[in-house]
């Protein structure tokens, strides 16, 4: 919503406010302004001058040397290259010393362009005449500037006056950030009310008169509304004997303002009184209209209609049409039709401004894919009893303007009139919502000026229809704060009952795994929850896995953007190959996010999202690397026990013979792997990948902050060295599972520190060496109590046929 | 014998003095003061003197033996005190060279935010809460005062999987799944993903962050909501950062209102960084709507409470000085390790 001051001013008298001023407390009242721009900025020493004289350049063809009357008694001497002047012709003239906006070619300079006093080709100018353009505007929104050349004032011009008075630019225009509640602020008449409100001046609304002849309009058309859910008031009247013309320079004055180009006086009304009361309204040419009657009624199925652009429009039972005894003549609130829109031709005119249903509007206009000025208003849902009003004052200006004869009477249905609420004044409610101790005095006072009434009798607030956003206390109580002023709203802390701050135990573990993470040098990724389906057979998903069934966006953005990821993983490797094609070394990232598992395809019901903690890194670092991570962070969240790594994990995406799933007292709790390399080279990475994947809600089910002190042991630990000889197929997991059965109470920890395979051992086998460290709690161990503890182990090991290098 | 002591201690101090490193220096002591030393021969030959001048000599002895003990000591300080020198004056590095680091990773800037911004809150007592991102239309509209056909749908882009669940565009609907578990006073904060149907580029993203926060209590006023968010701006931006509440319209409060803070760049005097204003917007807020009391299980006479909403990616690009929000989500490396 824009509106220029000048109008607000004309609507507001005593309003005398820089343009600063205003937009800070209009802000603060709750009119948001986002901005302004000051259409004079960069225009100064403009006068208007008339052309005395014009003699020829002698040494230039193109030039032309004028003497001109500012109106300050002696003629001063321009030169320009402007073709279009004449002798006798009243121009703007800048000043030795003043500015213009910009050039000839409509392109503005920031601080405009300062005109000094110089020689052309040798001659002495003192100033300049300029175009339209040069004044910070277009020919869009003054019609009579010439297309080329310097603009040319009206015969009664007043020489030696401001020539940006005369052009209406002393103004400003504001841009301001409406909300939806406040339908009635999307008129220049609501602003002026709050700006009235704002600065405690008057509102003088325009004065509407009654129009029309002695004719009567139901002699030249009858209105029938079929659904009047959806049309609650349809207004309409006749203007006869038109005559088009340009309309005066005071309106094409305030449209141009507002960015909206003057066409001629019928069009100018319609947007005029559109931007006064926020009202749209629709002109059809009304010998056009069949059976000389409008039938508003809905479309019916596969009804198509070309619109006023030319276009041919898809219609159905939704949506509300304006017709003719034969045919529609246009779609309600949204455009009119080809068929009966004005021409130049135009006689007599059929006017029309109603009432359609918001939301069926903004439904319609999104189905036919049609959004129009008119119908971006209609669909905020507008107060019915405005729509006469605006009818009247545009037959108002019709008249005023002389441009046709307005008929007697409306037409106007309206079979329930909105009447305005009744909402009970209750101060003290308001106060203790507020924080405030405002008196009942002052709020009446806020009401008054944003015409609210008040009946004293019943203590009732009277609402007026055109605030429909004003329903309950809250509602009332806002508007006492705004006018009260947010500013002086005491600060307070609230002091009730107190509670305690804390995170919830998930978020705390995943506090620790994103400081656990750190500490072994990955940093903090974050990826898109959405992705594409094509990511499956990137990571070489199989096309019956449960992982492609996914929550799918039924709009979304694009099909990169459509599937609920279901697995982590693409995110991270589009990260670490983003990392890789910038030429990154070691990178280690992790990422903490959700995946989407449907309980159901197509869902029904709301999916599971289970966050995973994702590590991925290349470059320095191994398999062993991350899995110490991975176990780094187990045990800082008290996850003691043994930690199971299966081989046999079945990831189509990791390498077959380096991954494992991760279990914890039996239960899978991720997996971790190099990253297969079909599937690195789908990223673009040549490196290898490694990549570990936990699933946090298992971990919070498992993890604890408790913690219990063990005795530290006073006697000292004895050790063991073993080596041996291992078939490859037997893990280091199993020896050490030997190691923890069989090993008895007083085997303390063991280490493995030596792996060996190659020429020095017989192919199909391995090397492995193990320490081993005993230690008794009560007690200084014995040489027995060693031998007997190794003995079983050995014995145990020699049984899975491992060879003992002694 | 005189003498002879006389002549030891001269040769054993010109010796001393003439010692230039710790090896001859015990040289010295070794050849006067040592088992066979000449000092050592000196008292061995006591019993060559008379009786009664025995314990004068042995004085003098005694004497000159300390006279040299002083003087090897002192030489030995002063050696060692040379020789110390000289191996710091050879020790010296050159300090400027390369810092041999410890890889360690670095936090996202959005978490480094959200985690201050959880601090702040902690400390006022409040809980930090989550709720499902793929949510219940119920909970992300209609229980927050926007109806079906509500235009405010429409603005905030939603993405549907059908008609019954979205991806949620706010963290408001925690505020409802808070207030349905009927257990009052609440303090909430409710970190968490968003989404709405926006194209990429520097300024927009069809997923960012918001932290909702929620009060609800008894005697609950918009000035003790002007308190606690002024309260948060400083802790937030500086103790010196002023803030202005301007009205506004959401659905789900009434009174409802944006809070603006003073430009942490230039103190309010206005820059490039706020576009000259001064001042930056920072959340939305308000009374938390009756209507939407009521829906929760909550009688809006008896209860009242406000809520606020703060994008997490706006304070992490402003408090960062980050000018595309497309490098939060790149995950580059040399991004990542800046925080």
């Amino acid at each position: 919503m824009n509106t220029s001051l000048a109008w607000i001013k004309a609507l507001v008298p005593g309003l005398s406010v820089t343009e600063q001023e205003y937009m800070d407390a209009m802000t603060l009242s709750g009119s948001k302004v986002e901005g302004y721009k000051k259409l004079d900025a960069d225009l100064d020493k403009i006068v208007i001058g008339q052309i005395k004289g014009i003699k020829p350049h002698p040494d230039a063809d193109k030039l032309i040397i004028c003497q001109v009357d500012v109106g300050a008694g002696e003629n001063i001497q321009i030169v320009t290259g402007a073709p279009n002047v004449s002798e006798g012709d009243k121009v703007p003239v800048v000043l030795e010393g003043g500015r213009v906006a910009g050039g000839h070619d409509g392109n503005l300079t920031p601080g405009g362009i300062k005109i000094k006093k110089g020689k052309l080709r040798g001659v002495e100018s003192c100033g300049m005449m300029c175009s339209i353009e040069e004044l910070g505007s277009a020919r869009d929104f003054y019609p009579e500037a010439p297309e080329y050349g310097i603009y040319i004032f009206e015969p009664d011009a007043k020489v030696g006056s401001d020539a940006i008075e005369a052009l209406g630019l002393h103004d400003a225009v504001f841009e301001y950030e409406i909300t939806s509640n406040r339908v009635d602020c999307f008129a220049v008449l609501g602003i002026a009310r709050e700006a009235a409100a704002t600065f405690h001046k008057e509102f003088k609304p325009p004065v509407v008169t009654k129009t029309g002849n002695d004719e009567d309009v139901n002699d030249y058309i009858k209105v029938t509304v079929k659904d009047h859910e959806l049309c609650s008031r349809y207004t309409a009247r006749v203007v006869k004997n038109i005559h088009l013309a340009p309309s005066p320079k005071w309106m094409q004055h305030r449209l141009s303002a507002q960015g909206i180009r003057p066409i001629n006086n019928l069009v100018d009304i319609t947007n005029y009184v559109m931007l006064e009361y926020g009202q749209p309204m629709h002109a059809y040419d009304l010998d056009t209209i069949a059976g000389k009657e409008i039938i508003v009624r809905r479309a019916s199925a596969d009804e198509t209609f070309v619109t006023l652009d030319g276009q041919e429009r898809k219609l159905d039972e939704s949506v509300l049409m304006i017709c003719d005894a034969d045919k529609p003549v246009g779609i309600a609130g949204i455009m009119g039709g080809e068929n009966s829109m004005i021409t130049d031709n135009v006689k007599t005119m059929l006017f029309e401004a109603a009432c359609f249903d918001g939301t069926n509007i903004r439904l319609s206009s999104k189905k036919i894919g049609l959004r129009t000025d008119a119908s971006s208003i209609f669909e905020k849902g507008l107060d019915p009893n405005n729509a006469m009003e605006a009818m009247d004052r545009a037959c108002q200006l019709i008249e005023e303007l002389g441009a046709g004869e307005v008929v007697g009477g409306a037409v106007d249905i309206y079979p329930v009139k909105k009447e305005g609420r009744r909402i009970p004044f209750e101060p003290e409610k308001y106060n203790r919502l507020l924080g405030t101790e405002i008196s009942k005095e002052d709020m009446l006072s806020y009401f008054k000026r944003l015409e609210l009434g008040y009946d004293e009798a019943s203590n009732e607030l009277l609402i007026p229809s055109w605030r429909q956003d004003l329903e309950c206390d809250a509602d009332i109580a806002e508007e006492v704060a705004r006018f009260f002023g947010y500013d002086n709203i005491p600060t307070t802390l609230p002091n009730g009952e107190a509670t305690t701050g804390k995170l919830s135990f998930k978020l705390r573990i995943e506090e620790v795994a994103r400081d656990i993470a750190e500490f072994c040098g990955f940093s903090q990724g974050m990826c898109y929850s959405f992705e594409s389906p094509k990511v499956f057979d990137k990571l070489l998903i199989p096309e019956d896995s449960d992982l492609r069934k996914t929550v799918t966006i039924s709009n979304p953005l694009g099909e990169d953007f459509s599937i609920m990821r279901t697995i982590s993983l693409n995110g991270m490797l589009t990260s670490l190959s983003t990392n890789y094609n910038r030429r990154n070394k070691d990178v280690r990232l992790y990422e903490l996010g959700n995946i989407y598992l449907p309980k159901q395809v197509p869902v029904t019901e709301l999916p599971e999202e289970r966050m995973q903690f994702t590590l991925g890194m290349y470059g320095e670092g191994d398999f062993f690397t991350l899995k110490g991570v991975v176990e780094e962070f187990l045990t800082k969240i008290g996850m003691h026990e043994k930690i199971e790594y299966d081989p046999n994990a079945g990831k189509p995406y990791l390498h077959p013979g380096r991954q494992a799933n991760i279990s914890y007292a039996s239960k899978v709790i991720g997996y971790i792997g190099e990253v297969h390399p079909t599937v690195a080279s789908n990223y673009a990475i040549k490196d290898r990948v490694y990549v570990a994947v936990l699933d946090m809600p298992e971990i919070v089910s498992q993890a604890s902050f408790d913690r219990k002190y063990q005795g530290i042991a006073k006697f000292p630990a004895a050790t063991r060295d073993i080596s041996m000889v291992v078939p490859r197929n037997i893990l280091a997991g199993d020896i050490e599972k030997v190691f923890d059965s069989k090993g008895g109470a007083y085997l303390e920890s063991y280490k493995l520190f030596d792996i060996y395979e190659g020429t020095q051992i017989r192919l199909g086998y391995k090397s492995l060496a193990y320490s081993l460290t005993f230690r008794g709690k009560e007690k200084n161990l014995e040489e027995a109590d060693i031998t007997g503890a190794m003995d079983k182990i050995l014995k145990e090991l020699e049984g899975m046929g491992i060879e003992l290098r002694k | 014998m005189k003498e002879k002591l006389q002549k030891i201690k001269e040769e054993a101090m010109n010796r001393i003095a003439a010692s230039d490193d710790l090896t001859k220096l015990n040289d010295v002591r070794v050849a006067v003061l040592g088992k066979k030393g000449e000092l050592t021969a000196v008292l061995k030959s006591m019993k060559d003197v008379l009786p009664e001048e025995r314990p004068a000599f042995g004085q003098l002895v005694n004497e000159v033996r300390s006279e040299i003990e002083d003087k090897l000591e002192n030489a030995k300080k002063a050696l060692e005190a040379k020789e110390l020198e000289l191996r710091l004056q050879n020790e010296v590095i050159d300090v400027t060279l390369p810092a041999k680091k410890n890889k360690v990773g670095h936090r996202h800037p959005n978490t480094i935010a959200l985690e201050e911004v959880e601090r702040i809150f902690i400390g006022m007592g409040y809980e930090v809460v989550e709720g499902p991102e793929v949510e219940l239309d119920y909970y992300n509209f209609e229980a927050l005062n926007i109806p079906a056909n509500h235009p405010a749908k429409d603005e905030q882009d939603t993405f549907y999987i059908n008609n019954e669940i979205v991806l949620r565009t706010q963290t408001s609907p925690v505020q409802v799944r808070e207030m349905e578990k009927g257990k009052l006073p609440i303090r909430m904060i409710a970190p968490g993903r968003v989404f709405r149907a926006d194209e990429v580029d520097a300024t927009h993203s069809p997923s960012f962050h918001q932290i909702e926060g929620l009060v609800i209590d008894k005697h609950i006023t918009f000035s003790d909501l002007k308190g606690t968010l002024e309260e948060f701006a400083r802790e937030l931006f500086g103790p010196d950062t002023k803030v202005k509440f301007r009205p506004h319209h959401f659905p789900f409060t009434e009174p409802s209102a944006e809070m603006d803070v003073t430009c942490f760049k230039c103190g309010g005097k206005g820059c490039r960084f706020c576009k000259g204003e001064g001042w930056i917007e920072i959340l939305g807020c308000g009374m938390v709507h009756p209507r939407v009391l009521r829906m929760s299980g909550i009688d809006p006479e008896e209860y009242s409470g406000f809520a606020f909403g703060v994008g997490l990616e706006r304070i992490a690009l402003l408090k960062y000085e980050i000018d595309d929000m497309r490098l939060l989500y790149e995950n580059d490396d040399r991004f990542l390790k800046q925080f």
